[in-house]
């Protein structure tokens, strides 16, 4: 165990170096915490040191806890997890503490050894608890790079007493930015904050923090809280201005959330609780809190989809091992919304992009599209005018197929029509040769029919972006029944470059997102239609941590694309077709209200395309129903009409993998991200409770809640779907 | 089982709840002695005449901490072996004093109580003395704490009243309140407030607002719009818990919901044996009470579950019940009533209410017991029903009943 190093200067500084050898950023593990007081211990000891200062030894200054190390206390703590977990985290407390009070005399509050953090990059989780412990934080100006407690984003909240330290360093209010939005800031912003005190010239960080240590004296290192007369910043929670912010803070965070977040609400708990009592029961109360998240399941499914299995897709999950297959030069066929979009990521990823369309001023403005996003991000600082030359000089937009000579890619987004998509192929493949991986883009249309039109079909894929392409992070990638590993590897590395994250599924009908997401429209309108309130439906979407309800989605996605959808469906399923929905949405589409695009749809819209409220012509077609069912109700219906879908796309080899059925559907269409995904949801429910609930809604609402045989066989065997399918340290991950 | 009776109902004047109300120079102790001084006078008690003075106040924080029942008895000139008891049950600590006075005497436990309430709202802000159930996240976010004017307006929605309703409501209120005065309907029970010298410092309520009509009131912008819509959002919130409401509308604004001022009540409550030694008529028995828990987020909708339980307690249906007195929290607490029992609107609060006079938090559920009995004693009547919806989602009750 060599993560922490201690180097004792003439000076009588003592420099704390965290340098985790096997890995490219520190990570905390519960080994090297020990390590940490050992360190710690000897220097407060030793009568030669007169302060310390904890460094990196790597460009940056920590990534976080190991998430990995907390799921393993709590599995091998047999029956009692939480108090596992609490004893952990209140050692790490005791180290703190014990870092953050040095040796000072606690009557006193004499005698202690001024402790600094340098700060030489992005510094984040338990690496920013560790800093806020020490008694002044002094970041290199290195303006990529960032701190922050990010914890949040993934479902948890700093329980390593960043949320006690922070909140009474700044209030409540100051604080919420950095605690409940996870914001990461860059150094100059992290000083305005209070994370850190200094920004320095990164060559003079080292000297800087030795500096201050040796100059600081007992007054510098007595933290607020920890002499007579404290107050909360801002108000504490029963003084008149921390009334109105506590007050306020839980009301938006529970409208914010909808209530299905338990991280936020633990957290906003323990700053309110611990503002009204001393610092070390703070510790203590931030504790509890911080165990029952990581005790809740949602928690643990989050962290997993959202983190660990999210990273393990981006790294190559199920890459097939075949040498590197980088793209150095992207054709894209098409410049319309996707096509446009598509260019603009690769070409922000470096990647040279030719960009097709039949007409040059087409082509011309999919390259402003390109151009447009550039401008906003200079806008907002994040894209400097050499930026925006470079990666607009990447992008070739014209007409001259024969531009597309060397590229190794080609992803196709042209019209959705079959017979134009072969052409298409066909024209283009005559240009850059069978070797060149030839993807189309098809939201809709089957991959192994359209690998048809070319003459190798091993080299044909489907690459499915989302829209809009710069801001979804899914990249469905679609194997049609001759794709071979060499153009699934060619798209898993191409959506490494452009970092998005990527699952890779089987052809069949919609694929895998649009398949769940269809039902859950479908669901939506099937009340409607009932005569269930709309705004039920919509609340109850929303309430269950759906970011759009089915309504408000149909509308934004057009209910001509759903009346196109469905007569396709019919036309493929024949018989077997269902169409309850039918006359809802062809009767919106002959009224002209085909949703945003037409300023009227479910909803009513304003001149300017403002959605103003649900359309109230809605009740004349379909009256309200005098019962309305139980919020609950709706809730299942919508959520099993995707979840169930999900699960005969596994049934049926669609999905091979649960990690990419649970990161996809939050990443590719917001499913409900509480739940850590669709799979993850039913391992809450457990899988009998499941089966029991199929049965209900089957009775209740019709055959398409009809319990899927597999999991039929995982309730009559009380299984789980990451018990079963979990690949190796992800299945009990976090 | 002994019967509970009313002797005494007196009230102050209510002032202004601020700076340049006439009250605001008086404190919370005095104008409680000022109240329990007049019910001795009047009454004749004297020595341990009262088994306690169960006193009622929301705010109970500085001058209204630390026990102010006991500290009003001793500032008054009630025996000192008279206790005191302070309660809270927010707008209805006026009323629940008085049914736990009622209840003690018909429980045979002492012969008679001084039951009533203070509010010196000018002085003690509404608030101040906190509330967990607002600023502890994880209850406020457990039951969906919303402000009560967000409450007021989710009644509003949910049962379909519109600001021209609220508001006539309130120009009724006024009219109402006006009227009384002018026949000097309260010339029985409001006792005048003097200084320390004898001076008059108030002997009127001066909240009231005469003229106030559709077109003033229609002026005035809604109160709960913004912390509703924009910050923090408190509409979110209630439609977490009413998801089948698509938007809350606000429709309340100061003109249609009670006002902010300073005042106290009494009550003298006995048995009969007590009347017969002090030589006094029982005016009303206190034939029924009751108290109940609501939803806290629509929080307001009390006066109904509780109407229908001292209805069903006592063995009486609506019809039974000549005149009504529903605190006018808010318009929309009065109009959820009217719908409910679909009651004629002649019959409640026929001399106006909060929306006109104020609404002292603490006493009001003890002046409009003695408002009711008032007005049953001028119109000839034999029975009345008082009410109010209290925060968090309570509501009480009390039937009086002529003798």
């Amino acid at each position: 165990m060599t993560d922490f190093t201690m180097q004792a200067d003439a000076d009588g500084v003592a420099v704390i170096t965290w340098d985790v050898k096997a890995k490219s950023m520190n990570v905390l593990t519960r080994e090297a915490f020990a390590l940490v007081e050992e360190l710690l211990d000897a220097a407060l000891a030793d009568p030669e040191v007169k302060g310390i200062v904890i460094a990196s030894g790597k460009s940056t200054f920590a990534g976080g806890m190991d998430l990995n190390t907390l799921a393993t206390i709590r599995d091998e703590a047999g029956d009692d997890p939480a108090q596992a977990l609490y004893d952990f985290t209140m050692n790490g407390h005791r180290i703190l503490r014990k870092l953050e009070r040095a040796g000072l005399d606690p009557k006193t509050n004499k005698g202690g050894k001024p402790i600094a953090c340098a700060i030489p990059g992005t510094c984040a989780g338990i690496g920013t608890e560790i800093a806020l412990a020490c008694h002044r934080r002094i970041m290199a100006d290195d303006p990529k790079a960032r701190i922050g407690l990010p914890e949040i984003l993934v479902g948890i909240f700093p329980g390593g007493g960043g949320t006690t330290r922070y909140s009474r360093m700044v209030g409540a209010m100051q604080a919420a930015p950095v605690l409940l939005e996870g914001k990461m800031l860059a150094p100059k912003a992290a000083k305005s904050a209070q994370l850190i005190d200094e920004v320095v010239a990164p060559e003079d960080l080292l000297a800087r923090a030795k500096e201050w240590v040796l100059s600081a004296t007992d007054a510098d290192i007595v933290k607020p809280w920890d002499q007579k007369g404290w107050k909360m910043p801002g108000g504490a929670p029963y003084h008149p201005a921390g009334f109105m912010t506590f007050v306020g803070a839980s009301a938006m965070i529970n409208g914010k959330t909808k209530g299905v977040y338990p991280a936020a609400k633990a957290l906003l708990s323990a700053v309110y609780e611990g503002a009204l009592v001393d610092f070390d029961t703070a510790l203590r109360i931030e504790t509890r809190w911080f165990v029952s998240v990581l005790m809740n399941p949602s928690s643990s499914a989050m962290i997993r989809s959202l983190f660990l299995n999210k990273e393990a897709l981006e790294k190559g999950a199920n890459r097939p091992a075949v040498p590197d297959q980088r793209v150095a030069k992207l054709g894209v066929l098409g410049a319309g919304m996707m096509g446009a979009g598509i260019a603009y990521v690769a070409a922000n990823a470096g990647i040279e992009v030719v960009l097709i369309d039949a007409a040059q001023d087409a082509a011309g403005r999919g390259k402003a599209h390109a151009e447009s996003l550039l401008d906003k991000g200079m806008k907002r600082g994040k894209v400097t005018p050499e930026k925006k030359a470079e990666v607009l000089g990447r992008i070739h937009a014209t007409t001259d197929h024969a531009a597309l000579a060397g590229c190794d890619l080609i992803v196709e987004a042209v019209f959705e029509d079959v017979g134009v998509k072969a052409e298409v192929t066909k024209m283009v493949l005559s240009v850059v040769g069978p070797d060149c991986i030839f993807a189309t883009n098809t939201s809709t249309l089957p991959i192994t029919e359209l690998a048809k039109a070319s003459d190798s079909p091993e080299h044909f894929i489907g690459i499915h972006f989302f829209s809009p392409v710069d801001k979804m992070a899914l990249v469905e990638i679609i194997k049609g029944a001759k794709t071979g590993d060499r153009a699934v590897a060619k798209a898993l590395d191409f959506v490494r470059q452009i970092r998005k994250t990527p699952i890779v599924v089987n052809d069949a009908r919609f694929f895998y997102a649009n398949r769940c997401i269809i039902p859950y429209i479908n669901e939506g309108i099937r009340m409607v239609a009932e005569g269930v309130a709309p705004a039920l439906i919509e609340n109850a979407a929303k309430l269950v941590g759906m970011p759009l309800g089915p309504l408000q989605l149909t509308d934004e996605t057009s209910l001509d694309l759903g009346a196109k959808i469905a007569k396709a469906t019919k036309a493929a399923m024949g018989a077997a077709y269902d169409d309850t929905v039918d006359p809802v949405i062809f009767g919106m589409v002959d009224a002209g209200r085909l949703g945003r695009k037409s300023n009227a749809g479910f909803y009513a819209y304003d001149e300017s395309g403002k959605r103003l409220g649900l359309w109230d012509g809605l009740a004349d077609h379909y009256p309200l129903a005098a019962d309305q069912p139980e919020l609950v109700e709706v809730q299942h219906r919508l959520l099993f009409a995707q979840v169930l879908e999900a699960v005969r796309a596994l049934e049926e080899g669609v999905l091979t993998d649960i990690r990419e059925g649970d990161v996809g559907a939050i990443l590719g269409w917001g499913f409900a991200p509480w739940s850590g995904g669709p799979f993850s949801w039913l391992d809450i429910l457990g899988t009998p409770y499941a089966a029991e609930r199929c049965d209900q809604l089957q009775a209740a609402y019709g055959d398409r809640f009809a319990c899927p045989a597999l999991l039929r066989e995982m309730a009559d065997k009380g299984q789980s779907f990451y018990g079963r399918f979990g690949a190796g340290v992800d299945s009990k991950a976090a | 089982m002994t019967e509970a009776y009313i002797y005494d109902a007196i009230r102050t004047p209510r002032g202004k709840g601020r700076k340049d109300g006439a009250l605001h120079e008086v404190t919370a102790a005095r104008l409680s002695a000022v109240t329990l001084n007049a019910i001795k006078d009047r009454n004749n008690l004297d020595g341990h005449a009262v088994e306690d003075v169960i006193w009622g106040n929301v705010t109970q924080v500085m001058e209204q901490g630390g026990c102010l029942a006991r500290t009003a008895v001793l500032a008054s000139e009630l025996d000192q072996r008279i206790p005191g008891l302070a309660i809270n049950r927010f707008c209805a600590s006026g009323m629940e004093a008085v049914n736990l006075a009622a209840n003690q005497v018909r429980g045979g436990a002492g012969s008679a109580y001084i039951a009533g309430g203070v509010e010196m709202m000018g002085r003690v802000a509404m608030g101040s003395d906190g509330a967990a159930i607002a600023v502890d996240p994880s209850i406020a976010m457990d039951t969906y704490f919303v402000p009560q004017g967000i409450s007021a307006d989710i009644i509003a929605t949910e049962y379909g009243f519109s600001r021209d309703d609220a508001d006539a409501l309130a120009v009724e209120s006024q009219n109402r309140a006006a009227r009384a005065w002018a026949e000097g309907r309260f010339d029985k029970s409001v006792i005048p407030v003097r200084d320390i010298n004898g001076l008059t410092i108030l002997d009127r309520d001066e909240y009231l607002r005469p003229g106030t009509d559709m077109q003033s009131l229609g002026a005035l912008k809604p109160a709960f719009k913004e912390m509703g819509e924009m910050m923090p959002g408190f509409d979110q919130i209630a439609l977490m818990k009413y998801p089948h409401l698509e938007k809350i509308e606000h429709i309340h604004h100061a003109g249609n919901s009670s006002g902010i001022v300073d005042g106290a009540a009494a009550l003298l409550i006995g048995n009969a044996e007590f009347g017969a030694a002090y030589g006094l008529k029982p005016r009303a028995r206190i034939k029924a009470t009751a108290k109940i828990g609501t939803d806290p987020t629509i929080m307001l909708t009390g006066p109904v579950p509780a109407t229908e339980k001292i209805l069903k307690d006592s063995g009486m249906s609506i019809s039974d019940i000549d005149l009504f007195e529903v605190n006018e929290a808010f318009s929309s607490v009065v109009l959820r009533f009217l719908q409910a029992f679909d009651v004629d609107h002649g019959k409640v609060n026929v001399n106006g209410g909060a929306i006109a006079m104020g609404h002292p938090l603490g006493a009001t559920g003890a002046m409009i017991i003695g408002t009711l009995l008032d007005e049953l004693e001028r119109t000839g009547k034999g029975t009345g029903l008082a009410t109010l919806c209290v925060a968090s989602g309570m509501g009480a009750a009390t039937i009086i009943e002529r003798v």
